[in-house]
């Protein structure tokens, strides 16, 4: 039989980098303490196994300033280990302003991602080598985990809740992607690759509409935009504030005043709560007539919108910009990430 | 005193009516109030579980081999791992040290007659059995697939296995182990004979009290949160269930709130165990009491106040991770504590390598590699990356079988002879304790490289990652020296109850209490009321080896000879 | 070693085998009475926490759902545990005094108490189950609230007072046992007060926990 043997996993991203300094240095210290400890152990207990002539007189029943130094040092060893570990683990949690957005949907048992340029893709990750992407998962079923070795990157994927995550590919290659978080019956098929390109190749591979499907697709605006006709959702949100609802354009990122005085940033979440629970933060100036676009199990999604549908939803929203019809190249640094796929797709067409 | 002057013959002829003797019927034993019955009650419950776990962990280690896997499909492999976990968490490692040692040793090292409440004890007893029933009947009728973890919504909502029935085997068996830490508690404050001050007590006994401290304040907590995942189940009440309006994370939070603590409930015992084994195989009082003493209350507390480490990726808020991180460095110091002061015990003593002492060894070797590799984990940058892959599964493996087992293993040898007035051939434990270390390594040190690597825990199929392979290969082979390592004690234990040679008061010639008594002791464990006017482990290696020495001058045969050969 | 002889084994008055004398013996008891409260208290505590966290993220609909529960009636009982626990402090005092004839009385009240607590509780339980309140298949809801929180808030109000409610079942069932032995005039009582005053405990929780039930589920103020 042949194996590959291999002690690391591959290294992929920025993170990975600094990670793998961190890792070996903990190692560093669990094999100095392990060996330190086995070393005294054996040697006490060789030393002064019973009948060897050594000197016995005087052993010590307690050090006060040897136990403290043995408290503290390794403390302090730790309190280091922990700043490091904890400056990296920060880090994590803040994606740069200019990150490619990608949204990630986990449900028993597969993954679906979706750029913004409508391109999908399934159990499949296409993303661009040297350039930060941020992934905005939801799942749709339980709590599943989207863990990629080679970027030293997990984050659970809950349902109900947007979570976040970013790095930033250093290599191109395949790469293997789980989901970390048990899951179900088939938990362990849950999984996947990353493919991590070269910036051209990943343009082209963008506009190409992915590996599997044939026509450039809509985009996640248009997409977006069908949605709010198909369901009339203009009917209430027009372009002007009236009075079934408030208009939708321009709100993305913008603080939001409420009936009970609070303000708050209209962002994905706010906008997800605004669709599915339109109770939870009413507008000031409004009453809760709209109605609730939460899927139930029991109608088939019939009236209701999916997660899915929500991501898209919320990127039209993002797209409406007044006077500047939605999703025109280079309109505002918030619909930055659109550009290059709008261009494409207008070219393509 | 030692063991030489403590002659066998003595023991023999001296022996008074043991409480193995005190009726022989069925109802005597099923009705008994006494501690050391219910010991052994417990001795036999908990190996059946052990061999249950082992069972499924066979299968386990049998599956992985193939990067298909070997003979088992997915629902089979999740039920086959859940069994494993829950069996071996709640059915064995928690009551094990506890309820069979602790039960046998706390009234006979604190000098009292009994527990503080006999029938409590029993009624734990059988509160723990049924339990067990309901996780035999899960297990029956079809299995659970949750994980040990019960993670909600999967649990509550999603999964169609039998986890009401487990769950009620799982409070049960919490229930049973809240009747034990009250007993504890009662006992240690209000039956200490006189003079038997708290700085007086055998470190294992303020082991004892630190993990019923835990017992008491954490075990409910579970019990409720369990309990609210099947009241979930049944009535579709959303606490936990985003779809019905609760929050997932939430019962993440109470879980680990719980069992973070419980974790020290399974290895504070056995630290009080190595405690004693170190003490008596070198001849020498625990270096530094009333640190080791302390240290074990400040692991209870601490320990409370670290359970989001298991959490970081969960998505709970990034400051929590952060406190809960920092803690989770805090509580890693008294275990330093406990490790450095062992080693600094058995310096200048008179170190005599038996069974037991093979064992206490073994345990600080593993001890501090699981728990160093704890400290990755808590460390919230590494922890990104190894959360949910077999450098977990390693980690918990060497602390809860490298520590607790081993620490278990060589308390139940230490003091076989006073539970059973037995000995047992001592060549045999040793070559079995170093064939469970032997194995034990080799079954979890290659997970550690494959976790590093990336493979997921729960997961049987890794056919797209054959670099895998090699590790699981080693794992497996490992696992089948651990087997046999574990197998070995149950087969010459057995043989030893009738078989062993009739062991002395004190074979060991250990200092405490419970060798003052015979062995096996009485009914009222103590003919005379003991009053304690020492210190414990008054030990004096110098005294010993003078001994020694003399024995060897005379050609004394005794000199050579290690008890039980 | 110098040693005391164990004191000889009686089976007939209040100590048992594993003590010295009554002193350590009740000791024993109050601890380990103590450590069960405190138990208790955990085991609650889950359920209080869960209640605040659902509370603290949906107050609206909080308040809606609870307009469902009638005040007027779990105060009446508030009241009746209130003066409950009066009476079992009476219990206790004159079982310290040895004046059984009182104990028994005041016991009697007890009971009285408990189960006008269960009827009322009954008759709640039994209007939210004709109101289609109870969560589960059956559970149907048409107030204010959100109808999923309110299954929610009706869920917690019926874990919660449901096992408190088991709570005071089985304080009925240790009252009459209690009260029993004090009308048989059985040592184990008579001779010794703490047999009552745990018990005393025990009712003294399961009131407190009705304490913070009863504002908790039926006072909630419009946030
Ligand atoms: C007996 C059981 C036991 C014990 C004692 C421990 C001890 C510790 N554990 Fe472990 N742990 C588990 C059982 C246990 N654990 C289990 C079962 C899981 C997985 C549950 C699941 O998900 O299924 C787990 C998971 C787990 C995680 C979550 C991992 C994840 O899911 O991502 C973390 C994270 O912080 C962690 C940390 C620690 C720490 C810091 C200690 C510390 O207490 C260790 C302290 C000891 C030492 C540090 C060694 C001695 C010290 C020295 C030799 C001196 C040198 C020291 C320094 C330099 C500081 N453990
Ligand atoms: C006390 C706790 C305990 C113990 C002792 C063990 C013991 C072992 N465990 Fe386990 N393990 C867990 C607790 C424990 N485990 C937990 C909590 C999990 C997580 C579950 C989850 O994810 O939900 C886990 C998961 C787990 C996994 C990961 C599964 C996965 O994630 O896919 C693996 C894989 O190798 C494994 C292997 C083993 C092995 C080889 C042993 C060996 O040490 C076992 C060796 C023992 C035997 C082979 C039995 C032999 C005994 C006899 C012969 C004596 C007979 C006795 C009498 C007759 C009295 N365990
Ligand atoms: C019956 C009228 C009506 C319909 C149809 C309707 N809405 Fe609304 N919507 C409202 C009202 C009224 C508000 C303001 C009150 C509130 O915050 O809930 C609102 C608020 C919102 C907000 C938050 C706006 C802000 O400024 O913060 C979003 C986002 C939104 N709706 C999206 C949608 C989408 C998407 C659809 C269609 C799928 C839709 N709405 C259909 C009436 C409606
Ligand atoms: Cu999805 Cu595991
Ligand atoms: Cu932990």
């Amino acid at each position: 039989m042949f194996f590959r043997l291999r002690f690391a996993p591959d290294t992929a991203s920025t993170f990975a980098e600094q990670y793998d300094w961190l890792f070996y240095t903990t190692t560093a210290l669990t094999i100095f303490f392990t060996i330190l400890v086995c070393v005294l152990v054996l040697v006490f207990a060789i030393k002064y196994r019973r009948g060897q002539k050594i000197n016995r007189a005087n052993a010590p029943s307690h050090n006060l300033y040897l136990e403290l130094s043995w408290s503290i040092i390794p403390l302090i060893m730790g309190l280091g280990i922990f700043a490091w570990a904890s400056y990296l683990f920060v880090q994590t949690r803040q994606p740069p302003k200019d990150a490619m957005d990608v949204y990630v949907v986990g449900k028993q048992w597969m993954w679906h991602a979706q750029h913004s340029n409508g391109v999908r893709e399934q159990n499949m990750l296409h993303v661009p080598a040297g350039r930060p992407v941020r992934l905005t998962m939801i799942s749709q079923d339980v709590i599943h985990s989207f863990f990629v070795p080679a970027f030293r990157m997990k984050q659970d994927v809950l349902p109900g809740r947007y979570t976040q995550m970013w790095f930033t590919p250093s290599k191109p290659g395949v790469y293997n992607l789980f989901c970390a978080e048990y899951c179900g019956t088939q938990h362990s098929e849950m999984g996947g690759f990353v493919v991590v390109m070269d910036q051209a190749d990943f343009q082209q591979w963008l506009a190409n509409g992915g590996d599997d499907l044939p026509a450039a697709p809509l985009t996640m605006v248009q997409r977006g935009a069908k949605i709010f006709k198909d369901k009339a959702c203009f009917t209430c949100h027009g372009e002007q504030d009236i009075l079934q609802g408030p208009s939708l354009v321009g709100i993305y990122g913008q603080k939001r005043v409420l009936k009970n005085g609070e303000t708050v940033l209209a962002d994905d979440a706010y906008l997800r709560d605004a669709i599915y629970d339109p109770g939870k933060h009413l507008l000031k100036g409004y009453e809760n007539t709209m109605p609730s676009y939460k899927s139930k199990a029991e109608d088939n999604n019939l009236g209701g919108l999916t997660e899915e549908q929500v991501l898209d939803v919320v990127e039209y929203i993002r797209s409406l910009r007044l006077s500047t019809p939605p999703a025109t190249p280079g309109s505002s640094p918030a619909v930055a990430s659109l550009t290059p796929a709008a261009t494409v797709s207008g070219t393509t067409n | 005193m030692s063991a030489a002057s403590d002659t066998i013959q003595d023991a023999q002829t001296k022996r008074p009516k043991s409480y193995l003797d005190n009726g022989h019927t069925v109802a005597s034993w099923l009705l008994t109030g006494d501690h050391k019955r219910i010991a052994m009650l417990y001795l036999i419950s908990v190996s059946i579980f052990f061999l249950v776990g082992g069972i499924a962990a066979g299968m386990i280690r049998a599956e992985l081999v193939m990067p298909r896997g070997v003979f088992l499909e997915n629902d089979s492999y999740n039920k086959v791992f859940t069994i494993h976990g829950v069996v071996m968490i709640f059915f064995f490692l928690i009551p094990a040290i506890p309820a069979v040692l602790g039960n046998f040793l706390i009234p006979l090292m604190i000098g009292a007659r009994d527990l503080a409440f006999p029938r409590l004890n029993l009624l734990s007893w059988y509160v723990y059995m049924l339990g067990g029933t309901f996780g035999i009947l899960a297990m029956l009728f079809g299995g659970v697939d949750t994980g040990w973890t019960f993670y909600t919504p999967y649990s509550s909502l999603y999964s169609n296995s039998q986890v009401g029935l487990t769950i009620t085997g799982g409070f049960m068996a919490g229930l049973s182990s809240i009747f034990t830490g009250i007993n504890f508690i009662a006992t240690i404050h209000k039956m200490r004979a006189p003079g038997m001050t708290w700085f007086r007590l055998p470190l294992y006994v303020w082991s004892h009290y630190a993990t019923s401290i835990i017992m008491i304040l954490g075990t409910p907590v579970i019990a409720i949160t369990i309990a609210l995942v099947a009241v979930e189940r049944v009535f579709r009440i959303g606490i936990f269930s985003p779809e019905l309006g609760g929050d997932p994370v939430l019962f993440q939070h109470l879980f680990w709130f719980y069992s973070h603590p419980a974790v020290y409930i399974m290895i504070l015992p056995a630290m009080g165990v190595i405690s004693e084994l170190i003490a008596a195989f070198s001849r020498r009082a625990v270096f530094g009491y009333h640190f080791v003493a302390f240290s074990s209350l400040a692991i209870a507390g601490l320990g409370f106040l670290v359970w989001g480490h298991h959490m970081f990726v969960s998505g709970q808020s990034m400051y929590q991770g952060v406190v809960f991180s920092l803690l989770s460095f805090l509580v890693a110091i008294p275990s330093a504590i406990k490790v450095f002061n062992w080693t600094a015990t058995i310096y200048k003593g008179s170190v005599r390598l038996q069974t037991p002492m093979i064992y206490a060894l073994g345990f600080m070797g593993l001890f501090v590699i699981g728990g160093l590799t704890g400290l990755y984990l808590s460390s919230m940058g590494t922890d990104i990356h190894l959360h949910d892959t077999y450098f977990v599964v390693a980690h918990f493996h060497y602390v809860m079988v490298g520590g607790t087992i081993m620490g278990y293993l060589g308390g139940i040898h230490y003091w076989w002879p006073k539970m059973t007035g037995r000995m047992y051939p001592d060549r045999w434990g040793k070559l079995s304790a170093t064939l469970v270390f032997i194995g034990f390594n080799l079954t979890f040190m290659p997970q550690f490289v494959v976790g590093y690597m990336g493979m997921p825990r729960r997961y049987h199929l890794y056919y797209l990652q054959p670099e895998f392979q090699i590790y699981h290969i080693m794992s497996t082979l490992g696992s089948s020296v651990l087997g046999l390592g574990y197998l070995m004690p149950v087969i010459y234990l057995v043989w030893s109850l009738k078989y062993g040679k009739v062991a002395p008061a004190n074979p060991w010639g250990a200092k405490g209490l419970e060798w003052e008594t015979s062995s096996p002791p009485p009914t009222e464990n103590f003919l005379e009321k003991p009053i304690v006017t020492r210190p414990a482990y008054d030990y004096d290696a110098e005294a010993d080896e003078a001994e020694f020495e003399k024995l060897v001058a005379e050609g004394d045969p005794r000199a050579y000879a290690e008890v039980g050969d | 070693m110098a040693a005391i002889t164990a004191p000889a084994h009686d089976h007939h008055g209040p100590l048992h085998h594993q003590f010295d004398d009554l002193e350590q013996q009740n000791e024993t008891y109050i601890l380990g009475m103590w450590a069960f409260l405190v138990q208790e208290i955990m085991f609650f505590g889950a359920l209080f926490v869960s209640y605040a966290i659902m509370r603290y993220k949906h107050p609206m609909d909080w308040w809606a759902a609870h307009t469902e529960l009638d005040w007027k009636l779990a105060g009446v009982n508030t009241f009746n545990l209130l003066v409950s626990s009066f009476f079992v402090a009476m219990a206790v005092r004159n079982a310290q005094l040895k004046q059984p004839g009182k104990v028994v009385g005041w016991l009697f009240g007890v009971i009285l108490c408990s189960l006008i607590f269960l009827v009322i509780k009954y008759f709640e339980y039994s209007l939210k189950w004709q109101h289609h309140l109870v969560p589960g298949p059956s559970f149907y809801y048409t107030g204010e609230a959100n109808a999923g929180v309110a299954q929610t808030f009706f869920g917690l109000y019926f874990a919660m007072t449901g096992l408190h409610g088991i709570h005071v079942l089985v304080g009925l069932i240790i009252f009459v046992v209690l009260t029993g032995l004090w009308i048989a005039r059985k040592p184990i009582v008579t001779e010794d007060y703490i047999p009552t005053e745990m018990c005393g405990l025990y009712w003294h929780f399961v009131d407190l926990v009705w304490i913070f039930l009863y504002p908790l589920f039926y006072l909630i103020p419009k946030p």
